[in-house]
């Protein structure tokens, strides 16, 4: 039932255009992430869909419910504040069960709810200790719990791992998506972390400086990023700059600094165009150079700098131009290369992708603030 | 000051036994200036008290004018709370630009010293051109409905003040999480935001009603013949002091009233913290749909308009009204005579300079020795101690101001009779005054997070340059509004000052006036003088805010 349908909808801070013309549309239990960096008026949009700030444009949707002008506590939703803002004078118990209370429920049926959530959270210890004594970890199930208690068919998580410590985060989030398939929620989700919200989203909406950039699956993300931001955020990315020297068929044959030639699909760019060539460090095959005769869509270039990162090695390779690209490979599947040695890079037409050169300047377009 | 001079202070300050000699010393100071002083002098005239104790009929009316005392602070203290919570609110969570106006409103009647405060009441309520114009006959006469209204008028600011900046300084997110869970504002407010500020509202509470009881001067001028015990210690007073064959009957009951008042008023703070702490607000329950009605709309439009009429009907306008016969004196010669300064006048203006001289030398006081006492309470540097202090703090407070002054005058007079009575003056209101600006910077200290006071002493920096460096930076407005406090409260101070000395400051000399005790004075001269004094001490404020403004927060 709770699907989420935002309609051109903005919010200003003085000068600040915090959420700029957004629209999406969020599926009924559909994990959804919202994903950019910090003060890209992620958590602005979130409390637009809470009603705790109050659009100036747009029209916001909860079912088929126009709710612009339905006060918070009427939206039906759950709310995981970043900070927690757990209720500083009442107990863990009191700040579970605080939803149902307030809803003027029996004080039974509370009492239910609430041993129900904690059972979820895995949570039972410590119900009279104040959240000033516990830790980060139990803060945010307490979080959680009392914000499914409420009852909400509708999550909203504001960076709800941001202030935990790597371990613990990278355990809760798959929790955190478990009960909200589980207990059949659609939850919005914010975050700046990539890695999170590819790990846990049905769907991820990226934004930068106010603006929905593109909404799409992990996957599609990844494999299909209309944007140099994109492309840069999700993932990372080597990029290239150049220029379309002829087109065949579906490809584009593109002129690197100095020379340099590759082929990558031409997605309606034309002939002559300054381009951007955006190559993922993982989509490089890495070669001893032997000598021998160059593989059609390849470049030579020698290692600068190596660091074994674990489950791979990432080396920094200088190109026969002067470019500097990062690649990445799993350090069990391939040989190792030294400093020094001289390797070739070459990569599918299909893996890489182009971009017409941004107006901006390259840098400008990948800047996150 | 050369940077050379600094450096040394504070390559001073590092050394151990400097650092704990300037608490030590301001320690110490604080009890041989401001606690023992009026405890000893107490004891001194124990033996007075067999003077009331034998007589019957003054120990009926000492105690009647005690429990009088108590039924007002009471009842001023809950109305003021009451009343203060929805105009907090509303300035705190309003959102027009208005609001900085309102805020600044609220605190005129602080700036009005007490003693003009009383006056410009009376003229409001009972006087011939007050509401009277319009009723017919005095309105309201003086007695002790017009003491609780004078005494709800000067708590007022202080209680909007501290529910203002609870309300402003935690964090909003606990209000929206409830509103996310599905509480309307009203069952939010009762459950979770007056939850987290409780300690704020106990505080106003504790600040109103120290305030009503020991208020003297303004109190004395709308009394009529209702006693408090304020007024009943000046009546004995006016009464006995000047016969030295009664002068005992006089001390005998000051001590009798005054003990009373400092011990119950004791009790019920201690009471009223230890309720703090079990008592919880109902969080248990709700009522939804009829909560719910009375958090929208027209309810929440009628509460604003509640506050805002209460605010300038009882409070704003009252205290402003005497400036009404300052302006009419303008026009007639009543104003030449005051600038030259011919008869009475000259007293005036001598009594004016010597409240601004007091004002002063009170403020800088307080700030040299009030400082280091508000860094060992804020950031417990003597353990134990610390916690005590805490509490010994506030006692000045809550001690009736005349019966604090005559104790005082016990000690100061009978042990070290050499003092001179200026300097009596200042230790008096140096002791009225204390607790307001070590509790003002304790808890601007307390709110400071220790980190970067730590952050900044590994980065090299000696204690009083983190002094310097951090904690003055963020708590300069808390400084300043302790100063004011100060400041304002020494400037309208008259039951202390009256009972310690004959030396006349503003106030005095405006009590007598109003009081008939000066031939030849009409209600214009009257009015021109507590103009003045607004006027000034208005100018004084202003100057001051313009001083740390852009440096800080209001
Ligand atoms: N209450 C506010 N007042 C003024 N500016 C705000 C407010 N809230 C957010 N902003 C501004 O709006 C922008 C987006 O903020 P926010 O939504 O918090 O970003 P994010 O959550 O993505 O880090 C930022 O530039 C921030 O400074
Ligand atoms: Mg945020």
């Amino acid at each position: 039932m709770p699907e989420v349908r935002l309609v051109n909808v903005s919010k200003k801070f003085g000068k600040i255009m915090a959420v700029d013309n957004v629209s999406l549309q969020i599926h009924d239990k559909e994990y959804f992430s919202i994903l950019g960096p910090s003060g890209c008026g992620k958590t602005t949009l979130l409390r637009l869909i809470a009603g705790l700030i109050q659009p100036d444009d747009g029209e916001i949707y909860i079912g088929d419910r126009l709710v612009n002008n339905v006060p918070p506590e009427d939206r039906d939703i759950g709310f995981v504040f970043q900070t927690f803002a757990l209720f500083p004078h009442m107990n863990a118990w009191e700040n579970v069960t605080y939803g149902p209370r307030v809803k003027g429920f029996d004080m039974q049926k509370a009492e239910r709810i609430g041993h129900e959530v904690l059972e979820m959270v895995k949570l039972h210890e410590r119900l009279d200790a104040f959240p000033n004594e516990l830790s980060g970890g139990m803060m945010q199930r307490i979080a959680v719990a009392r914000a499914l208690a409420a009852g909400a068919k509708l999550l909203l998580l504001d960076e709800p791992l941001g202030h935990l410590d790597a371990k613990v985060r990278n355990e809760l989030r798959y929790e955190i998506r478990r009960m909200a398939k589980d207990l059949e929620l659609t939850a919005i989700h914010v975050t700046h972390d990539q890695s999170e919200a590819m790990a846990i989203s049905d769907r991820i909406a990226v934004m930068k400086k106010g603006k929905v950039l593109q909404v799409g699956t992990p996957q599609e993300l990844y494999m299909n990023p209309q944007s140099i931001f994109v492309a840069n955020f999700i993932g990372g990315a080597n990029f290239l700059e150049g220029y379309i020297m002829e087109t065949r068929d579906k490809n584009a044959v593109i002129e690197l600094r100095g020379g340099l030639r590759v082929q990558a699909l031409k997605k309606g760019i034309d002939r002559g165009e300054r381009v951007v060539l955006a190559v993922k460090p993982e989509t490089f095959i890495i070669e001893r150079d032997r000598g021998k005769k160059k593989s059609e869509n390849s470049v030579s270039g020698v290692i600068e700098r190596v660091a074994f990162e674990g489950t791979n090695i990432r080396y920094e390779v200088r190109l026969e131009n002067q470019d500097l690209v990062v690649v990445v490979t799993p350090s069990l599947a391939c040989e190792w290369f030294n400093i020094g040695e001289k390797v070739i890079l070459s990569f599918q037409p299909e893996s890489a992708h182009l971009f017409v050169y941004p107006e901006t300047g390259l840098r400008e377009e990948m800047a996150v603030e | 000051m050369p940077r050379k001079l600094v450096e040394k202070f504070d390559a001073l300050s590092a050394k151990l036994f400097i650092k704990n000699g300037v608490y030590l010393t301001a320690v110490v100071l604080f009890f041989a200036l401001i606690l023992l002083p009026p405890i000893l002098g107490i004891i001194i005239k124990w033996s007075a008290m067999q003077e009331i104790l034998g007589n019957g009929e003054l120990v009926a009316r000492a105690l009647n004018a005690v429990k009088n005392s108590f039924t007002i602070a009471i009842l001023v203290s809950v109305f003021d709370v009451v009343a203060g919570i929805p105009m907090a609110w509303l300035i705190a969570r309003g959102k027009s630009k208005w609001l900085n106006v309102l805020d600044t409103l609220a605190d005129v009647p602080f700036i009005v010293p007490t003693a003009v405060l009383g006056y410009s009441l009376l003229l409001f309520w009972s006087g011939n051109e007050g509401l009277s114009a319009f009723f017919g006959g005095s309105l309201v006469s003086q007695g002790w409905l017009l003491v609780a209204l004078l005494h709800f008028t000067f708590s007022y600011p202080v209680v909007v003040r501290v529910i203002v900046g609870a309300l402003l300084d935690y964090k909003i997110e606990y209000e929206q999480a409830s509103r996310t869970l599905g509480a309307p504002p009203l069952i939010t407010a009762r459950t979770v935001t007056f939850g987290i500020i409780k300690p704020s509202l106990i505080a106003a509470f504790v600040l109103a009603f120290a305030r009503s009881i020991s208020e003297t001067g303004a109190t004395m001028m709308v009394a009529g013949t209702f006693e408090n015990g304020p007024v009943f210690i000046q009546n004995m007073k006016n009464a006995f002091s000047a016969d030295p064959s009664l002068v005992r009957v006089y001390e005998g009951s000051t001590i009798f009233a005054s003990l009373i008042l400092i011990v119950v008023s004791c009790l019920i703070f201690a009471f009223v913290r230890i309720l703090g702490t079990r008592f919880k607000l109902p969080i248990r329950r709700a009522w939804p749909t009829f909560e719910k009605k009375l958090s929208y709309s027209s309810a929440a439009g009628a509460r604003n308009g509640i506050a805002l009429l209460v605010f300038f009907v009882i409070v704003l306008i009252p205290s402003l009204f005497v400036a009404l016969p300052a302006f009419e004196a303008l026009f007639t010669d009543v104003l030449p005579k005051a600038l030259s300064g011919a008869a009475m006048w000259s007293e005036y203006w001598q009594s004016l300079s010597l409240s601004y001289l007091l004002g002063a030398a009170a403020t800088f006081l307080n700030i040299l020795i009030g400082l280091p006492m508000a860094i060992i309470v804020a950031r417990r540097k003597f353990g134990t101690l610390s916690s005590m202090l805490n509490v010994l703090v506030d006692i000045p407070i809550i001690v009736p101001s005349v019966a604090l002054g005559a104790s005082l005058k016990f000690f100061w007079k009978e042990t070290l009779t050499f003092i001179p009575d200026i300097w009596l003056l200042v230790f008096a209101h140096l002791a009225i005054t204390y607790p307001y600006f070590v509790r003002a910077m304790s808890a601007a200290i307390e709110r400071i997070s220790l980190e970067l006071e730590e952050a900044s002493r590994t980065l090299g920096a000696k204690p009083l340059c983190v002094f310097r460096t951090i904690v003055f930076p963020l708590t300069k407005y808390s400084l300043f509004s302790g100063a004011i406090m100060v400041f304002t409260r020494s400037v309208s101070e008259t039951g202390a000052t009256l009972a310690v000395t004959s030396l006349k400051t503003a106030p005095v000399v405006l009590v007598d006036w109003v009081k008939g005790n000066v031939a030849g004075v009409t209600g214009l001269d009257i009015g021109l003088g507590c103009g003045f004094l607004i006027l000034i001490s208005f100018i004084i404020l202003l100057a001051l805010r313009l001083i740390v403004k852009g440096k800080g927060k209001y």
